[in-house]
């Protein structure tokens, strides 16, 4: 059993560079921050080696940090620009008893994350959701459709500057 | 006493208006579509179960859209679902009936203002007969709503349909 920053400074030696932070002073539990396109590397490693064996991907969400520049368009809305959107994956290992947060971030423009669904088959719906919610694109995801909104809707409804539409196939869709 | 009352006299007739018998006919056999969306369905699942007993109203589920007679919108309507549920409206032979139940379905219930994949009233896509509130109502508030219906289809005459 290990502590988040005993698996913190593993990957650290392991990876060096791809693992780009470790967040302490959160009122939850201290999140490792992991390049974008090295979290699969990470994980797989994470899963593998004999001393952490994480087995299961308990939840991996996305988040909008909406850290970016905030304007009003001329409707009075507010639109984001720049910025970052994040992944989470909460680990865990059953045969060990420990768990770990990871989080990558990508920008907000251009947001693609290294799909971990080889490493946890969990991960195919989690990733569908954030891409559908969020907009996030997994790289080398097999099946990277939306998964609740219908396939021609327009917009990423989670994201903090998402503007509701006026209609979807004729219907009206405000009350 | 008429004279039709007379040639009938051994009491093995029984003389109706047309009207009558179809409407007493059908609003006696009201067979619904077996179609639950949300926690409204649970509730509608309890007026099934043998407490509340639909069959004695002679509600019937029925698998497919094509053999009912009744569909109860049981729950939020997301707009993706809409679609499906206008189809399965049209793939019901006529007369058709729709029970609206609960907030949701009514108007878009706790959804109103930020449910942007609500549909705001079921009847933005179909038409509505009976509308039962509350959030979920009551199996007693779904069987009054049918009640309400039944009574309806009692006054529905072969000229023109009223529910």
């Amino acid at each position: 059993m290990k502590t988040s920053e005993e698996i913190f400074n593993i990957l650290k030696e392991k990876f060096g560079e791809k693992i780009t932070g470790f967040e302490t002073d959160l009122p939850v539990e201290p999140i490792i921050t992991v390049d974008p396109l090295a979290i699969k590397d990470v994980c797989l490693f994470l899963r593998d080696d004999d001393d952490l064996l994480f087995d299961t991907l308990m939840n991996l969400s996305g988040v909008d940090d909406a850290n970016g520049e905030k304007t009003k368009d001329e409707e009075g809305y507010d639109v984001i620009s720049g910025g970052t959107l994040s992944v989470y994956y909460h680990l865990d290992s059953i045969q060990k008893g420990h768990k770990v947060t990871l989080k990558v971030s990508v920008n907000r423009e251009n947001p693609e994350v290294e799909s971990v669904e080889s490493v946890w088959r969990a991960a195919d719906w989690h990733e569908r959701e954030a891409f559908d919610m969020f907009g996030i694109v997994f790289l080398n995801h097999p099946d990277l459709r939306r998964i609740l909104m219908p396939e021609d809707w327009d917009g990423y409804p989670l994201r903090k500057d998402y503007k509701n539409p006026e209609y979807y196939q004729g219907m009206k869709v405000p009350y | 006493m008429g004279l039709l009352d007379r040639e009938f006299s051994d009491g093995n007739i029984v003389i109706a208006k047309t009207e009558d018998l179809l409407n007493w006919a059908r609003l006696s056999s009201l067979w619904q579509l077996s179609f639950g969306l949300a926690c409204c369905a649970i509730e509608m699942m309890a007026t099934s179960a043998s407490h509340y007993d639909f069959d004695r109203f002679g509600v019937i589920p029925r698998p497919s859209p094509r053999q009912a007679d009744i569909i109860i919108i049981s729950g939020t309507v997301t707009l993706k679902m809409a679609t499906r549920i206008k189809r399965l409206y049209e793939q019901m032979p006529d007369p058709k009936y729709i029970i609206s139940m609960g907030s949701c379905s009514n108007c878009g219930g706790p959804y109103w203002e930020h449910g942007y994949h609500v549909l705001k009233g079921v009847d933005r896509v179909i038409p509505v007969d009976v509308y039962v509130p509350g959030c979920p109502p009551r199996p007693e508030a779904l069987l009054e709503g049918l009640i309400k219906l039944q009574e309806k289809i009692r006054h529905e005459t072969l000229r023109k349909k009223t529910a």
